[in-house]
């Protein structure tokens, strides 16, 4: 009736898992009543849930990031403990759980931290950019994001009802079959990201068509700014690489569930071909992480050097060089299966090329800077933290390139190092950066500066103390995932090690402490004009937060920097340009179908992972007739009256004159 | 609120009302262009998706595990059939789309009918082969060979089960609402997607039927 | 966002893909497109079929035959059922395929190139296993 679930896939045995369970349900107990008590619900469905505006949604990517980086930061933290104590002892997780809270660190921080992070800040910011009104798709764009809260949920019930993988962040085979993984984790792992791999992929989509199709008059594609540029790239990659993730996902389903024979032992299986498959995907996978991160900096080193960003053509170019290049490297992830000395040749080659693109964004972020009049804010500290830390980075990473020197760091921590240098120092600092520079934008008001700056240097500090003793037992021959380990020279390091996560964990409490404190502040932060940074782009034109609508009348774009080229106008006017000639206009409604979908795919997923079958057909029918009601109905749109846009953008064009009026020091 | 705008400098400065409505050179596409265009790119994700199931039968052809191989299973006869049923499918969508253009509803609804008739009959056809096979000890869990045909061709025929579903509800939608505007593009993006499944299934029954027969 | 909210300016605008060019074509002339396609397609799946069993093709030289005619039959489709052509309105349609193409091209080439050389220095799972008893 239940398929393969029972009461015994609650842990009961196990303290830890059921704490923590206990926490969390009590925490979202809290918030959900004092929603519901003070009568936010009807607000937040109308609002947010139901919500297709590309602002609405991007916000909602980046809150389940922030949220996931805190569950995926205590699985770390819990890991840097157990290694710090684990020297000649089984330190305190036993290997069983010790496993899945890496496989669960991973897969949270690179599925459900750094995408929806990075897809979040494209989604609030690319259709501003471009001077549109919103994404090309917009009910879908919520589909998108309701499915990756799906996954996201998926991986969190596995805490409570039953298990997560152990077989790392991804599973590779003959561990991840039936024979050496019987349990549910796997299929935990494979149904959560089968599910928001849709969305992603359908995100992506709408990303690329956006950029291709939806541009404001005059936008031509030498006129956008590099962050649509990146945006573009990083789309198209998930275009192409996802599909490849659906279907290794689903090869390995069909084995956990039908018995077929892709990567088992036994009647012709090929493991080595699941890692060939996953790492198509994989590769790829991390440029679509860091060329937003990449785009983001693009636009905080220009704002806050005052200058047009040096080199646009080559940045282009840089971009799209990488976005080809990113397909032609993968199998420096695998040097040691063993293909040979032609094949790793060449793929270690290619794997420098691809070095050249990024240290041309790299010089033409530092001559941005060179004779600029640069102002030090904390976007800016993360920017310049970024700099020298990817690059670092980077630099492990073209090490590794040359083969002879992989075999002997291949899954060593001085891997486990270098990864995460560069996903730290170019996703996560780039997050964090697009974060603070765009916050004000979003809300109205900006974030604290001096918290911004202490957690940056936390950050900072804390990543090089908590990874720096990791190049050096990697180096030492420390292999990755250890549980325990009894060579006594990594004693101190991993010591250092966990000193150091405990430092990040202090940057961690100064960014909540500085959304707290800013919300608490938020009445005397407000900037009238929405431009708090004398920004260059144009999704700096509009008010803070924008209007529904963004734009009152789309703009015409007349050369780069069209926006800073009207500004700079006006102030040497002293006066706005005429007010254009408003009209009406029609925006997409909101709908409950990216929702009520993601309910019956957590439904599905749920089903499918404990057998349940009946539970599984009843969601599919349900996802199907949710599709047939949405495209059943007649009015799709709704219009936004004249006077309305007038109103609201008169306002906007006031408190614009009293700032360029005003003299200014 | 206008201003007095002495022309100290006209960079990019907006010389009249006309400049700043959006309505100057070129802007977002029309709304059928954007639609059928970010099908087109779903399309390209769905090819790499299959490229993935077609490289790993690739790799996975020879590794039949002492079983049957290609030349023993595939029955040329009933491929023939199955590509013939998608070709003149794909020809009937094409004739829809003449008729809705032409707005005839019952040439519409006629073609699709034919183009779904069709449809299930290459599927019956590929239901019946499986059947076959995993009758005569030859299913997916036999070998890496036939756990990699299974899913290629498998996952053809799945997109065509869709495919087929989708066909039924456009057909209901002309019925219930006519040739409206985002029905008819709806109504595009089952053409392209019908169309796309028959070139796949030119890859499979050339790389993989025909392939296989000859080795 | 309106249909044809911003009439572009003739020749500068795009076509959707599967949209045939000349909207104003009757449906005759639609309907001949479709028929030489269909013709030719299916001359060519036929021909498909019969080099597997001729003799009148060199016998290894008959892959190569059926890849030849697997891609000029999507070339057919791709024509004259997708109506993809090379004028500039359709040129954001023809680089999305490509770009797909060479995508295909990188994960089909380069995984067989990969795994023909694993398994030219790497035993196979079942000679391991039989290795271990």
């Amino acid at each position: 009736m239940l398929g393969k679930l029972t009461w015994e896939a609650i842990p009961f045995n196990e303290p830890i898992p059921l704490i923590a369970a206990g926490v969390v349900g009590l925490i979202l107990a809290a918030v959900l009543a004092w929603v519901v008590l003070k009568g936010h619900l009807p607000y937040l469905w109308r609002e947010w849930i139901t919500s297709v505006d590309h602002k609405r949604i991007g916000v909602m990517y980046c809150v389940l990031a922030l949220v996931m980086l805190i569950r995926g930061f205590i699985d770390a933290v819990m890991m840097r403990s157990q290694q710090a104590l684990a020297f000649h002892g089984p330190g305190y997780l036993p290997p069983e759980h010790y496993d899945q809270i890496f496989s669960a660190h991973g897969t949270i921080m690179i599925f459900f931290v750094a995408m929806p992070f990075v897809v979040g800040l494209m989604n609030y910011v690319v259709p501003l950019q471009l001077g549109v009104r919103d994404v090309a798709f917009p009910t879908l764009n919520s589909v998108a994001f309701w499915l990756t809260a799906t996954g996201a949920l998926l991986v969190n019930v596995s805490m409570v009802v039953g298990e997560f993988a152990r077989t790392g962040w991804l599973p590779f085979p003959p561990l991840s079959e039936l024979a050496y993984s019987p349990g549910v984790g796997v299929d935990y792992y494979c149904w959560a990201l089968q599910l928001s791999g849709i969305g992603t992929l359908v995100g992506g989509i709408n990303l690329v068509t956006t950029i291709l199709k939806t541009r404001a008059p005059g936008m031509r594609y030498t006129r956008m700014p590099v962050f649509c540029w990146t945006s573009l790239a990083s789309n198209l990659l998930i275009v192409a690489s996802f599909p490849v993730l659906t279907a290794t996902l689903a090869m390995l389903l069909l084995d956990r569930y039908l018995g077929f024979h892709f990567f088992t032992n036994e009647a012709g299986g090929n493991p080595m071909m699941f890692m060939n498959l996953i790492w198509i995907w994989g590769h790829p996978e991390v440029y679509i992480l860091v060329l937003p991160a990449f785009g983001v900096f693009s636009e905080v080193v220009s704002t806050f050097s005052g200058k047009p960003l040096f080199g646009y053509r080559s940045m282009v170019m840089a971009t799209m060089a990488i976005c080809i290049l990113s397909f032609l490297v993968w199998l420096h992830h695998f040097f040691t299966m063993g293909a040979g000395a032609d094949v790793n040749g060449f793929f270690g080659v290619m794997t420098m090329i691809i070095a050249v693109p990024t240290g041309v964004k790299v010089f033409n972020w530092l001559f941005t800077m060179y004779r600029g009049r640069v102002r030090f804010t904390a976007a800016m500290h993360w920017a310049i933290g970024f700099m020298v830390t990817f690059v670092i980075g980077g630099m492990t990473g073209v090490l590794m390139s040359i083969p002879p020197a992989d075999f002997v760091l291949h899954n060593s921590l001085f891997l486990v190092a270098h990864f995460h240098n560069v996903a730290i120092g170019a996703v996560l600092f780039g997050a964090l950066a697009g974060y603070t520079f765009w916050f004000p934008k979003a809300f109205g008001f900006a974030l604290d500066e001096r918290l911004g700056k202490a957690a940056f240097w936390c950050w900072l500090i804390g990543f090089y103390v908590a990874f720096v003793p990791l190049y050096v037992v990697g180096l030492e021959g420390m292999t990755r995932r250890l549980q325990h380990y009894d060579q006594p020279q990594w004693h101190p390091w991993l010591l250092v090690a966990g000193v150091g996560s405990l430092i990040i964990l202090c940057g961690i409490g100064f960014l909540v402490a500085q959304l707290v404190v800013s919300i608490r502040s938020r009445v005397r932060r407000t900037e009238p004009t929405g431009d708090p940074w004398d920004a260059r782009t144009l999704e700096w034109a509009t008010s803070s937060p924008p209007p529904y609508f963004n734009f009152a009348v789309m703009p015409n774009v007349k050369g780069e920097e069209h926006y800073w080229n009207i500004k700079q106008a006006a102030r040497k006017r002293m006066a706005l340009g005429p007010e254009p000639e408003y009209e009406a206009i029609e925006m997409p409604r909101n709908s409950p179908t990216g929702f009520v979908t993601a309910f019956f795919g957590t439904v599905i997923g749920f089903a499918l992972v404990w057998h349940i079958v009946w539970m599984a057909i009843l969601g599919l029918a349900g996802a199907y007739a949710t599709f047939v009601v949405f495209a059943w109905r007649d009015h799709g749109e709704e219009v936004v009256s004249r006077d309305e846009v007038a109103r609201i953008d008169r306002a906007n064009r006031l408190a614009r004159k009293v700032a360029i009026t005003e003299v200014t020091t | 609120m206008s201003a007095e705008a002495p022309a100290v400098s006209m960079i990019a400065a907006p010389a009249s009302p006309v400049d700043v409505t959006g309505h100057g050179d070129g802007g977002p596409a029309p709304r059928h262009i954007i639609v059928g265009y970010g099908f087109w790119i779903f399309l390209i994700s769905d090819i790499v998706m299959f490229s993935a199931f077609f490289a790993a039968y690739a790799v996975l052809a020879s590794a039949t595990a002492g079983g049957p191989g290609p030349k023993q299973l595939f029955d040329l006869h009933n491929v023939a059939i199955e590509t013939a049923c998608l070709l003149l499918s794909s020809f009937s969508c094409g004739i829809a789309s003449l008729a809705v253009a032409d707005r005839r509803i019952w040439l519409t609804q006629g073609a699709l009918l034919v183009t779904g008739l069709l449809g299930a009959t290459f599927l019956g056809l590929e239901v019946h082969e499986f059947a076959h096979l995993v009758a005569a000890n030859a299913g997916p869990e036999r070998s890496a060979f036939l756990s990699s045909f299974f899913a290629l061709v498998g996952c053809h025929g799945a997109h065509i089960t869709a495919g087929l579903l989708w066909l039924g509800t456009m057909m209901a939608q002309f019925q219930a609402k006519g040739f409206r505007a985002d029905i008819r593009r709806r109504y595009l993006c089952f053409s392209l997607f019908w169309h796309a499944l028959d070139i796949v299934w030119v890859a499979i029954f050339s790389l993989v039927y025909l392939n296989g027969a000859l080795t | 966002m309106k249909d044809n909210v911003f009439p572009l300016p003739a020749g500068d605008g795009d076509i959707a893909p599967g949209v045939d060019n000349e909207e104003h074509s009757s449906f005759k002339a639609g309907l001949r497109s479709y028929l030489i396609g269909l013709a030719i397609a299916a001359a060519l799946t036929v021909a498909s079929f019969w080099a597997v069993d001729t003799h009148l093709i060199y016998g290894a030289g008959v892959p190569a035959a059926i890849v030849t005619l697997a891609i000029a039959q999507m070339g057919i489709h791709l024509v004259f059922f997708l109506h993809i052509t090379t004028a500039p309105d359709n040129t954001n349609n023809v680089l999305a395929l490509a770009f797909g193409v060479i995508i295909v091209a990188f994960v089909v080439l380069g995984s067989l190139w990969i795994m023909a050389h694993l398994s030219q220095m790497q035993p196979s799972m079942e000679q391991l296993m039989r290795m271990q008893r």
